[in-house]
């Protein structure tokens, strides 16, 4: 967990997986199944990445690489210029489903990471406040999680990754089952929390809407075997921070066509795929 | 085409109701009128006289044959007596049970070789019934206090291990993940997730387990006990005396009851999340 400081170096947080293939051993006697191929991925500080693709594209495996959950099969991936050999609290992650602790409040639950880390009571309490304000949620310290809607179990879920101040906050889907008036405001949560804290953001997503709306980057991947076949440079996130109008940004007309260009990459990978592809999801 | 019974086809639900839930609605009130209805029965075949004393006592001769046990004892100690020789048994079993098939349960679930060391003797002997092997713990142990807990807490100790092997399958791997991701050691992981995941099952393990116990209280109390509620019941079968035997059965089941009422009350409290995830 400890960081070796490169207070020389431009970006001394810079993620970087190079050439990275994972290959999954094939069940009974089938072939091997390739998840991702050759992928190189910098992302730097203060970047908002977002990964959109088809099912089976290989957009969780690249999460859990960088979550440290999976090891590549080649290649290798560095934070800060050090290997990546397993999770650690300079990465944190939200999962689709929030996987917080039912047994624990809200409050417990954001602090539940520093106190693995053994940080002193007090000091948790100061940080998990400090979080819970910044997702909009200090009013429900006491509240169980099973008191709370999907959109605020989330929300509690992103605080608690922030409360141990990753470098890098990873997300999985984290809105795929929220409903959509939710997803909305999360999204424009999400923004602002990027805004505030500067830190690297990597995104999984199947919405091309959101990917749109939240990335600096998009990577679209494709399935069979997985890889990143483009990548666009965005700025939607940062108009929506200027003006402040989510609805309008996506409504307008640079949005929509850049919706369609992606929808139809997409489209054309899932064409591509046959109905086999339909098997991964 | 003849209406099928109410039974079997369901009503449109009331608001509130759900369609077609099974078993939905309260049986508290239903399992009182039960239990009047079958003390009533019994009131009723005996004070007719269509049962002979000896086959069933009446309820009024249970509760004078409760009275006297209080106070004069029987078979040699008060009723409190024989009361606290069991429960000090069952209890002393239980507790030696929580604190030792807890752990080897989790520990079976999380780790392969517990699981495989574990696994073959604790599915061999748990289906054997304790009279079965009751002789060999009376050869290995002899006729003391021990082998009595020892039969108990081997009765309790296999479905106790086994609820909480089931339990540690509760905590999702997003849980363990995220546990992981900040920054937790596998040992935090265990006690801080992993466990508090299996409480539910935990909990029902030790419900199952301490009436696994009670029934095999008698078993325990069978060989050179000169007290407690089973040697009680035992003891009066000798004699025919079936007023005592039914006020011992009555007593266990009382107490067994409030226990678990006590566990029910406790699981409330402590895992407040059950069922609602």
């Amino acid at each position: 967990m400890t960081m070796p400081s490169h207070a020389t170096s431009p970006h001394p947080q810079t993620l970087c997986a190079e050439n990275v293939s994972v290959t999954y051993p094939g069940l009974h006697d089938s072939e091997p199944v390739v998840a991702l191929q050759n992928v190189n991925l910098t992302i730097e500080p203060g970047e908002f990445v977002v990964a959109l693709g088809a099912s089976g594209c290989g957009k969780t495996t690249l999460l859990s690489l960088l979550a440290g959950f999976l090891s590549p099969t080649q290649g290798r991936i560095m934070l800060a210029g050090e290997p990546i050999v397993g999770p650690g609290a300079d990465r944190g992650v939200v999962f689709q489903k929030h996987a917080l602790l039912p047994w624990l409040n809200v409050l417990d639950n954001t602090e539940f990471g520093l106190k693995l880390q053994g940080v002193p009571r007090s000091q948790r309490r100061i940080r998990a406040t400090q979080n819970l304000e910044l997702v909009g949620l200090q009013d429900f310290h006491q509240h169980m999680i099973y008191q709370l809607s999907g959109g605020m179990q989330q929300r509690v879920g992103i605080a608690r990754a922030l409360t141990c101040d990753p470098a890098m906050l990873l997300m999985d889907e984290p809105m795929a089952a929220l409903d959509a008036l939710t997803r909305e405001t999360i999204q424009e949560l999400l923004l602002h929390i990027w805004q505030r804290t500067r830190k690297m953001f990597f995104f999984i997503t199947h919405s091309v809407e959101e990917a749109l709306f939240l990335g600096s980057r998009l990577i679209v991947m494709s399935p069979r075997p997985g890889r990143i076949t483009h990548t666009f440079a965005l700025d939607f996130n940062r108009r929506y921070l200027q003006e402040g109008n989510g609805r309008r940004i996506k409504s307008s007309p640079e949005f929509i066509d850049m919706r369609e260009q992606v929808l139809s990459i997409i489209y054309g990978d899932e064409r591509a795929a046959g109905p086999a592809g339909e098997l991964h999801a | 085409m003849p209406r099928r019974a109410s039974l079997l086809r369901s009503k449109p639900a009331t608001p509130g109701k759900v369609y077609g839930a099974p078993g939905a609605g309260h049986s508290g009130h239903i399992s009182l009128i039960t239990s009047a209805v079958l003390i009533g029965l019994w009131f009723l075949v005996t004070s007719m006289g269509w049962v002979k004393p000896l086959f069933l006592p009446s309820p009024q001769a249970v509760y004078a044959k409760f009275l006297a046990a209080m106070s004069d004892g029987v078979a040699g100690s008060t009723l409190v007596e024989h009361a606290v020789a069991s429960l000090t048994r069952v209890f002393g079993a239980f507790f030696l049970a929580c604190v030792t098939a807890i752990p080897v349960g989790i520990l079976m679930g999380v780790n392969r070789y517990a699981r495989g060391i574990f696994d073959p003797p604790i599915e061999f002997y748990r289906p054997l019934p304790p009279l079965a092997y009751l002789p060999l713990v009376i050869i290995w142990f002899g006729i003391d206090e021990f082998p009595k807990i020892f039969l108990i807490y081997l009765a309790i100790f296999a479905p106790m291990a086994i609820a909480a092997r089931a339990g540690v399958r509760s905590v999702s791997i997003e849980q363990i993940h995220a546990a992981y991701a900040m920054g937790g050691t596998p040992t935090q992981v265990i006690l801080h997730v992993i466990l508090k995941a299996a409480l539910p099952e935990i909990f029902t393990g030790m419900r199952i387990g301490i009436g696994v116990g009670w029934t095999t209280l008698v078993a325990a109390e069978m060989v050179a006990a000169d007290r407690g509620l089973g040697f009680m019941v035992l003891n009066a079968a000798q004699f025919l005396a079936s007023d005592t035997v039914i006020m011992g059965i009555v007593v266990i089941g009382i107490f067994a009851f409030a226990f678990d009422l006590l566990v029910r009350y406790l699981e409330r409290l402590a895992i407040p999340w059950k069922g609602r995830i």
